[in-house]
This record gives C-alpha cells, sequence and structure tokens, in this order.
C-alpha cells in the first residue's frame, strides 16, 4: 500500500449536533479496485461518501486524494481532480433531457464560456460541443439508454432515472466513482444489469469503484475488498469472505445476537 | 432547453449536427424565418401606431430575455430589474453625449457597462437564496434609484438626460421606421445568442444550478460563479433593452425605473414561460398588448355605457389586473408551454389524445 494507493482516509469524525455520524474511521483505497462499504442504516455511508466527495466538511480527519489533501476543497475541485459520483436519493436534472444531463457531465472538459457558447458557429464551440456529444452517445450506448435519450429526466421511471445518474457520473471521465447505493429498489433483471455496469466501468474503463449497496449478493460478487459500518464505527475490513466471517459483523449488520466486548471491537477496527 | 420532443413523424435526425439546432423541426425554422421577412417589409406599410408598439415589444422583449436567464433558467430572482434598464438607458446617452462614441456603439457599450454594475450587485447570490436574495435585489433597485437622483453627471439628475437617435456615418435613424430595425437587429441578436447559450457548456450550467445545485456542484459546476454569472448575463440584457428604449424616446427620466416596472418584468417572463427563450418574447407581446386591447374594449364601452366613462382608467387598470390573474391560474406554464401543446395536438391530429 505505498504508490497505488488513490484514496487515504484518516482518522474522520463528523458530527450534526448531537448526532456523531462518523468516528474516527480510517481506511484507504487502491487504483482499480472495487471497494464496497456496508452497515446499518443510518450507519454513515452516505457521510462518508460526502466527505468524500466534499458535500460534508468533516471535525477531524484528513482525506488525501492523488496525494492532495482534499479537505477545504469544495466539491466542484475535487470534480475536477476526476472524482465523480452518484446520489442514494435521485439527483438530476428533472426539466433537462437524457442527453443534456449527461452533457452537464461533461462540464470540466469543455472549454467553451457564455461568450463563446453564444456565438456557436463562429467561435468553435459548436464543434467542441458535437465532439463531446459523440462521446457521450457512447456512454448512452454504454448503458443502453438510447431510447430515452430526448426523454425529460423527471419523467422517468426510478430504475431508468438511476441509470441516467450513473451514466452522468461516467461523463465526468473521473478516475473514482462513488456510487450510493446504486441499485436499490431495482428488480433482479436490473440489478443484474447495473452490476454489469460497474465492473465494466471497473475493468474496462479503468474506473476506480466505492459503492455503497446493501444487496450482500451482489457486494460479495463483485468487490475486492469491503468495509462495514456501524453506529458511525468501522467494525471490519477485508476481502468478502474475510467480512462475511467477522462475528462483529453478524452481530451488526445481519442482526445475530452474540455477546460483544468493547474492547474487542477496538481492536478489530484499529487492525 | 428541456423542450417535450414533439417532432412530426417521419422527422429523423441523420447528425448530431442536425440534432442540436435551435429550431426544434425544420417548420419553425421556415416559421421563424418567414416572420423575421415580414418584419423587414412591415416598416413599408405598418402605421406609426403598429410600429410604436412593436418597437415597445422589442426593447421590452430583450430586457426581459435577460431577465428570464436569471429568473427562469437559473432559478434566481430579481425584484431589481428595472434598474438595470434604466442604468442601461443612461449609459448609453452618457456614453455618447461623453465621449461622441456613436450611438450605434454606445448601446452594447452601455450593455457591458450595466453587465458590470449586475455583476456586483450579483455578488449577494453567491451567498444568499430565494426571499433573502429577494430582498438584496430589492437592495440594488432602491440603490441605483438613488444613483439616479444623485449622480447628475451620469442622468442630468431630476432634469433628466437627452439621448440622441442613433447614428452612423451620418446616417440617423431618427424615424420609426428606421428606429424599428435598430429594435430588430438587436432583438435577433438578442435571442439568436440567448438560444445559443442555452444549448451550450455555460447556458446547461445554469440550468443545472437552478435544477439541483447540489449535484451541479458535484458535477463540477462552481455554484458561486454560475449565480453570479448570470446576474451578468441579466444586466447586459437590461442594459440594452434600456438604452433602446432611451434612444428611442430621445429623453430619460429616472421615475420610470421604479420597483413596479421591475415586477411589471417578472410578470412578462412568468406569462411567457419561465425557461423558456421565445416564452419571453410571448409575454412582453402578450404585457404589451393587454393594455392596448382593454383600450379598444373600453372605448366600445363607453359608447354603449357613457355614464361609465369616470371609472374607465379604473375598469381598465382592473381588468389587466384580472387577465394577469386568471392567466397564472389557468395557463401556470407560460404561453411557450400552451403553444408547445397546441403545436403538439395538430401534429398528432386526429389522434391527439
Ligand atoms: N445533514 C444531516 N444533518 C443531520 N444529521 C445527519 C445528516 N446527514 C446524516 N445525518 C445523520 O447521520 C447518521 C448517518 O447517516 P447516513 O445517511 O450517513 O447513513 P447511511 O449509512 O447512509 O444510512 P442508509 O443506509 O439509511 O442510507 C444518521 O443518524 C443521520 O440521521
Ligand atoms: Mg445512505
Amino acid at each position: 500500500m505505498t504508490d497505488d494507493v488513490l484514496l487515504d482516509v484518516k482518522n474522520i469524525a463528523l458530527s450534526f449536533g448531537g448526532v456523531r455520524a462518523l468516528k474516527d474511521v480510517s481506511f484507504s483505497v487502491k487504483k482499480g479496485e472495487v471497494f464496497s462499504i456496508i452497515g446499518p442504516n443510518g450507519a454513515g455511508k452516505t457521510s462518508m461518501l460526502n466527505c468524500i466527495s466534499g458535500r460534508y466538511q468533516p471535525n477531524e480527519g484528513q482525506i488525501i486524494y492523488k496525494g492532495k489533501e482534499m479537505i477545504g476543497l469544495k466539491p466542484n475541485q475535487r470534480c475536477e481532480l476526476g472524482m465523480g459520483r452518484t446520489f442514494q436519493n435521485l439527483a438530476l436534472f428533472n426539466h433537462m433531457t437524457v442527453l443534456e444531463n449527461i452533457m452537464v457531465g461533461r462540464h470540466h472538459q469543455l472549454k467553451n464560456n457564455a461568450l463563446s457558447g453564444s456565438l456557436y458557429w463562429f467561435t468553435g464551440a459548436q464543434k467542441e460541443e458535437l465532439a463531446h456529444r459523440r462521446e457521450v452517445e457512447e456512454i448512452i450506448d454504454f448503458l443502453e439508454i438510447t431510447h430515452i435519450r430526448k426523454s425529460v429526466a423527471g419523467t422517468l421511471s426510478y430504475g431508468l432515472r438511476k441509470r441516467v445518474e450513473l451514466a452522468r457520473a461516467v461523463a465526468l471521465k473521473p478516475d473514482m466513482i462513488l456510487l450510493d447505493e446504486p441499485m436499490a429498489g431495482m428488480n433482479l433483471e436490473e440489478k443484474e444489469d447495473m452490476a454489469r455496469y460497474v465492473i465494466d466501468l471497473n475493468e474496462e474503463w479503468g474506473m476506480t469503484v466505492i459503492m455503497i449497496e446493501h444487496d450482500m449478493g451482489v457486494v460479495m460478487d463483485i468487490s475486492n475488498r469491503v468495509m462495514v459500518l456501524d453506529f458511525g464505527k468501522k467494525i471490519a475490513m477485508g476481502t468478502p469472505e474475510e467480512v462475511m466471517a467477522n462475528p462483529y459483523v453478524k452481530s451488526a449488520y445481519l442482526g445475530e445476537e452474540i455477546e460483544l466486548d468493547q474492547d474487542d471491537l477496538n481492536a478489530e477496527a484499529n487492525a | 432547453m428541456a423542450s417535450h420532443n414533439t417532432m412530426k413523424c417521419g422527422d429523423f435526425r441523420t447528425t448530431y449536427e442536425k440534432d442540436s439546432t435551435i429550431f426544434p423541426t425544420p417548420f419553425s425554422r421556415k416559421m421563424v424565418l418567414a416572420s423575421i421577412a415580414f418584419l423587414l417589409i412591415m416598416p413599408i406599410f405598418a402605421d406609426s401606431y403598429v410600429l410604436n408598439l412593436s418597437i415597445q415589444i422589442g426593447y421590452y422583449a430583450v430586457a426581459a430575455l435577460g431577465l428570464n436567464i436569471l429568473v427562469g433558467f437559473t432559478g434566481q430572482i430579481s425584484l431589481g430589474h428595472a434598474a438595470f434598464f434604466g442604468f442601461g438607458a443612461f449609459a448609453s446617452a452618457w456614453i455618447n453625449n461623453s465621449t461622441g462614441i456613436p450611438v450605434f456603439f454606445s448601446i452594447p457599450l452601455a450593455g457591458l457597462l450595466t453587465m458590470a454594475v449586475g455583476l456586483m450587485f450579483g455578488v449577494p447570490a453567491g451567498r444568499i437564496k430565494g426571499l433573502y436574495l429577494a430582498i438584496a435585489t430589492l437592495a440594488s433597485q432602491y440603490i441605483l434609484e438613488d444613483f439616479f437622483g444623485r449622480a447628475g453627471w451620469f442622468t442630468g439628475g431630476p432634469y433628466g438626460a437627452m439621448a440622441n437617435p442613433v447614428s452612423i456615418f451620418g446616417f440617423a435613424f431618427d424615424s420609426d421606421q428606421s428606429f424599428f430595425y435598430i429594435v430588430l437587429f438587436w432583438l435577433v441578436l438578442s435571442f439568436v445568442l440567448g438560444a445559443n447559450l442555452m444549448r451550450s457548456r455555460d447556458g446547461r450550467a445554469l440550468v443545472a444550478v437552478r435544477d439541483h445545485y447540489l449535484s451541479a456542484e458535484i458535477m463540477g459546476i462552481n455554484l458561486t460563479k454560475y449565480r453570479i454569472m448570470s446576474f451578468g448575463i441579466s444586466s447586459f440584457f437590461a442594459g440594452i433593452g434600456g438604452a433602446l428604449f432611451g434612444h428611442y424616446l430621445g429623453f430619460i427620466s429616472a421615475e420610470g425605473f421604479n420597483i413596479l416596472l421591475s415586477i411589471q418584468f417578472l410578470a412578462m417572463i412568468i406569462i411567457g414561460g419561465l425557461g423558456s427563450v421565445m416564452g419571453s418574447l410571448m409575454g412582453v407581446i402578450f404585457m404589451v398588448l393587454l393594455p392596448e386591447v382593454m383600450e379598444f374594449a373600453a372605448g366600445g364601452l363607453r359608447d354603449v355605457f357613457p355614464s361609465l366613462a369616470h371609472s374607465m382608467t379604473y375598469l381598465k387598470q382592473m381588468s389587466i389586473g384580472i387577465a394577469i390573474i386568471l392567466f397564472l391560474i389557468f395557463e401556470p406554464d407560460g404561453l411557450a408551454h400552451r403553444w408547445r401543446m397546441t403545436k403538439a395536438y395538430w401534429k398528432l391530429y386526429p389522434f391527439s389524445y
């Protein structure tokens, strides 16, 4: 774990008033990994992603991405450094078409501005827009949403919107993509599609993936490593097999009754 | 942007270029070109009443487009648009009077100067939203009104400012017929610029900020920059519209640029359709013609009921208000939306459900 570390999260603590959403969480993600975060509802998984993507400023700790400190950078600055993400609760631009939504993902790669964009034909803006449009169509093909690309995003079904959100994040060409429950609320077939997309993004598009997911089957199948959060604490981390074998995970996540020794728990988490 | 996709059957696009034109269909392109051709010959036969109304529609529409970019597309609010409109009027007259730069060029320069002022007053928008922003823009309305009153060097103070007619290379556009072309030029230019903006990077960013600012930020959009920029763009068009207004009237006094006019601008874009480039024009046409129609109706009533003559102005004002309220109740999405629905209906006729 030296220079192939893409993201290094150190001792993150975050609280909202009296609620301590994250307590001293540390982990690192290697380049090319599929890294999953699991844990019961309210465990702090989304809060962790929000700290990484810059929506929340943690009270303590460091987040090092590509060797740079992220604390203090705004979400848009982190995006420019190659971070993309999707949201647990849909966050599309509802009045735009699918195509326009995905084109927004091209924002920081496009050079035209208010002036050159307004002069469209005379400044090369048209040429640039069309070139990116072509690349965006490839993403649309990949995610199999060709038939809805002219539809207004707000009118689509939940499953399709999830897919458009993924497409929009992919359009950022991120080196690291954060997915917050990409398969929530999907039927089996949709989940299988989504799992395939995630694998392709990782293997063919070369993206490092950090994924929050409740479906243990999917997590076990596609993750290289898994971290378990419970009440804001990291209670386990390792390969899917290791994590599943962990008694504390069984207790916290799968709801099995086991007597827990607090000291053991801390030792485990810091291992 | 985000127009419902109602192309004609059998109208397939074969290239991305054809697929991203300003006009949704070749038919609407022909319609717009035909209207422009008609407007080009209109001054030959139209009387001064029609020309005067058309010119009014023209300069208000340029300013309303600006406000729609701010309110409709970016989702912010401004209660001070009239003050920027006024600033543009004074600025162009001042540039022309004090430097001798021909009016033809002082108009765009006034637009830029108004933009600079708009950017300055837009700074709070980087931090505050909603009602708080509304109050901040209200402050810009009153600060500018106060400035108009005090800065005699700029506005002529209580006496007002003289604005020369548009002239270039010795040709003066001092009749309604010739000024009509100046307004038409700026109207078409502004709407083309606006439509292009909305299909390119920064226009999308503005809409993204409106629709979901948190995810816009995650997509790499600098919220502060775009919120302030939107005020700049909006003020630019307000300034151009105001400058045209000033040079058309020939005389500018500060009284007209009050909060009432600011609210009228808001009414124009709400009626026309928030977030629709063409809606800005439709709303202005509605708001300019409505009093004329009411006047006409009142004239008819006066002949039938002479006893109503005293209360006629009052009745007229009230019915304008009622018409607007009814409009908002039954057509909350604006004229642009109704127009799209009507087109969709006829396109699919007789199978339009
Ligand atoms: N913006 C906020 N303001 C106040 N409390 C918050 C906020 N965001 C999260 N919390 C609290 O922090 C804790 C962790 O929430 P978080 O959303 O991170 O959980 P999660 O693991 O993503 O849960 P789920 O599986 O339900 O999505 C919860 O107690 C939640 O109520
Ligand atoms: Mg969550």
